[in-house]
């Protein structure tokens, strides 16, 4: 188990669970949900925020936001 | 379903999800849009009669455009506003059918909210909008399947072709009737709603806990519901054709430049393709003006229409292709999804400077209007990044401005070219840079005034680029065009009026005594008759009741290089700066022989002189001051307004105004003193 923030750009993963409920509900109301899989697809040009691919949407993130989604390799 | 006169239809949906452009499809001409009673959440409702050809059945609808939102779990007021007409039996806008409408790319997120409706035990329709993204990308879905399963009529539907509203309309004759009893999930939903009167749950963490808990369960409903009716397994092409855009729009460096380009390109196509038809619209106004003049008997009733409205009126209209042009690019951006990549690109510069990524969105519309810009703020969910946002976007460069950047520049700059480009244009687009700047820098200073523990998220979705919906541009155009003829309209002529009256007439002893000094052969033998008759009307203007207030305010402006004519305007563009350019008119044709009308404003403002210097009024010095005072100052009561309703007290408005006045006085005078 590792964060979100840890995978690499073009690296897909599994979403485990979240450490913040108020984040958690934001992202699951997006469709990222435990069990989904989730892609790195590139980093904004400052470095921050992130967007992610996940279920045919993509979703952006900052970098603290995706501290707290705790994911699986796969 | 009981006959009921007009049946109420509301239409939810997700953000971008097409709920909108179903509802234009729907509505077209015939929506009003107001706010909620009581919020400044935005409510489009459109009364439509559908008449069904093949049943001969007519009947009255009234459709509710409801705020998007992704869950009935409310995040914002405005999401809010969904819950409560879905949930208030005696809500006057309490629905008797609920349409949904479901990106069909996104099924199983856009079933969230359809499946919430459903339990609230209302009637409900889904609509799978988009669909002809997965047919384009050899996908389906099994309606009937889907239909069945989710015991909900389905409409497949294009709304940007109008494909599947002709089959939606035909659904909403049929009597749908949920067997659901929703009573119980209405109070379970109101009991968690923090923006509630009295939400029963205290614990904000406990809420979440139950809210998060509440919709795995109905993920897993939805998993159920889509076994075997999705036919999902590939990434549409729509999608596919994003990601390798995305490698261009968002990369690290094309990007910004991506960016900065498609800025530069739409102040230069502004300034380029309006040349022409404002120049036919300047030839209408004077043609019209001369018209007048000559028709009619001469007298006070033809100097008013003649040199007070019509040159008023005429000052204004010209802006039209402008803004006109500004609005249909902002429309552009924003349809086709670009704006959303902007946000994402700007979001960590944005964030140093106390705002959000989104906060690019009200400040680049602020370049065309800060109030339909202010009002867009409210996709802000932080308190104190909003409340910057709408603090420093009066400081953009908005439309109004430019009539009044337009005619000093040109009064004061050479049309010359600075390599390929023009040197004005180039002129124009240093001032909305120093608008940008003054608005960042204001938003650096309160980000250290302002205090909050509030946290900020940037938790969003990039949609899919789309082509533009030239439609929806052409109706964005149209719209703002009409607000700013009626507006900017209505005050002109008002203020043209009392302008006209004002530098018309004076006291009456003086009037009599300049006539008595000017208006005889001996002067006119003296220094010539025309020079005598300009003598005699700028005295007149000079001793008006216009000229007096001018002469009031001169000491405050006499630092900045500003004379008693530019007071008055001052005064008068108090309510709305382009007014500015109006006054002008009216007081220079007012100023000069009836003859002379053929004279541009801009010549008749190069030949002016100042009268304490005896050199001319309008020197660079004083123009790149007057400039700068109306890049700053804030005058315009339609954004004092919207700053109240949106802020909800006279605190924000009144610091703002303060504010910037002070820093168009300072700037204006720096400026004109190191130039003089």
């Amino acid at each position: 188990m590792r964060a979100l923030i840890e995978l690499a750009v073009n690296e897909t993963a599994i979403i485990l669970n979240f450490s913040d409920s108020e984040i958690a509900l934001k992202l699951l109301e997006l469709g990222c949900l435990p069990g989904a899989n989730i892609q790195l697809l590139h980093k904004a040009p400052m470095g921050d925020p992130f967007a992610y691919l996940i279920d045919g949407s993509i979703i952006t993130m900052r970098k603290k936001e995706a501290a707290t989604v705790m994911i699986q390799s796969k | 379903m009981e006959t009921k006169e007009i049946i109420s239809v509301a239409l939810v949906g997700n953000p971008n999800c097409g709920k909108s452009t179903l509802f234009n499809a729907i509505t077209g001409l015939n929506q009003k849009t107001g706010n909620f009673p009581g919020v400044t959440v935005e409510k489009k409702n459109g009364k439509v009669r559908i008449h069904d050809q093949q049943l001969q059945r007519k009947q009255t609808f009234n459709f509710i455009d409801l705020p998007g939102t992704y869950s009935l779990f409310p995040k914002s007021l405005d999401e809010a506003e969904t819950l409560k007409v879905l949930t208030e039996p005696n809500n006057p806008d309490f629905p008797d059918i609920v349409v949904t409408v479901a990106d069909a790319s996104n099924l199983k997120r856009s079933l969230l909210l359809c499946l919430q409706v459903k339990e609230l035990g209302l009637p409900a329709v889904l609509v799978l909008n988009m669909i002809d993204l997965l047919e384009r990308s050899n996908l389906s879905i099994d309606i009937v399947k889907l239909s069945k399963a989710l015991q909900i009529p389905i409409i497949e539907m294009n709304a940007r072709d109008k494909k599947g509203i002709s089959q939606l309309k035909k659904q909403l004759f049929e009597p749908i009737k949920s067997e659901i009893n929703g009573t119980e999930y209405n109070a379970f939903l109101n009991s968690i709603n923090k923006y509630s009167q009295n939400p029963q749950i205290d614990e904000e963490k406990q809420a979440n806990l139950i809210q998060e808990k509440e919709m795995l369960r109905l993920y897993s409903l939805i998993d159920d519901v889509l076994s075997g009716a999705l036919i999902q397994a590939k990434q549409t092409n729509a999608l596919n054709l994003s990601l390798r855009l995305d490698k261009f729009f968002t990369h690290p460096f094309w990007g910004f430049i991506i960016f900065l380009g498609i800025l530069f390109f739409i102040f230069q196509s502004i300034f380029s393709w309006s040349e022409k038809p404002m120049e036919w619209i300047d030839l209408l106004f004077s043609l019209t003006s001369d018209w007048i003049n000559s028709s009619l008997p001469d007298g006070a009733f033809n100097d008013l229409l003649s040199k007070g409205i019509i040159p008023g009126l005429g000052g204004i209209m010209m802006f039209i292709p402008q803004i006109a042009i500004l609005f249909a690019f902002i429309a552009v951006l924003e349809d086709t999804g670009y704006m959303a990549r902007v946000s994402y690109i700007m979001d960590r510069l944005m964030r140093g400077f106390g705002i959000n990524g989104k906060s690019i969105i009200p400040l680049i519309s602020g370049v065309a209007c800060a109030v339909p810009a202010i009002m867009s703020a409210r996709t802000i969910k932080n308190q104190k990044e909003r409340l910057i946002t709408i603090f420093v976007t009066p400081l953009m460069s908005c439309s109004a401005r430019l009539p009044v950047y337009t005619l000093l520049i040109s009064a004061a700059v050479p049309d010359q070219n600075l390599g390929p480009f023009n040197i004005k244009g180039v002129l124009l687009m240093a001032l909305y840079l120093i608008g940008f700047l003054a608005a960042i820098g204001t938003a650096l200073i309160l980000k250290w005034i302002i205090k909050s523990k509030e946290k900020s998220y940037f938790i969003m979705e990039l949609p899919v680029y789309r082509k533009p919906q030239w439609g929806v541009v052409a109706f964005t155009m149209y719209d703002k065009v009409k607000v700013f003829v009626m507006n900017a309209g209505k005050i002109i002529v008002a203020i043209s009026v009392i302008l006209w009256l004002l530098s018309s007439y004076g006291p009456t002893h003086k009037f009599e005594e300049i006539e008595l000094k000017y208006n005889n052969t001996a002067y006119f033998e003296q220094v010539g008759k025309e020079q005598a008759e300009n003598k005699l009307a700028s005295e007149k203007l000079r001793n008006s009741y216009a000229g007096i207030m001018g002469r009031t305010i001169e000491p405050a402006i006499a630092p900045l290089g500003f004379d008693w004519k530019i007071g008055i305007a001052l005064v008068t563009s108090f309510a709305a700066r382009e007014v500015f350019v109006g006054t002008m008119a009216t007081m220079y044709s007012a100023g000069s022989d009836s003859d002379e009308n053929s004279v541009s404003l801009k010549a008749s403002l190069q030949k002016d002189i100042n009268e304490s210097t005896g050199k001319p009024l309008f020197t660079l010095a004083t123009v790149i001051s007057l400039i700068l005072f109306y890049a700053f100052a804030m005058q315009c009561m339609s954004t004092i307004a919207v700053v109240y309703r949106e802020t909800g007290s006279w605190k924000w408005p009144v610091i703002q105004f303060i504010y910037m006045t002070a820093l168009a006085w300072l700037a204006a005078f720096i400026a004109y003193n190191l130039l003089k």
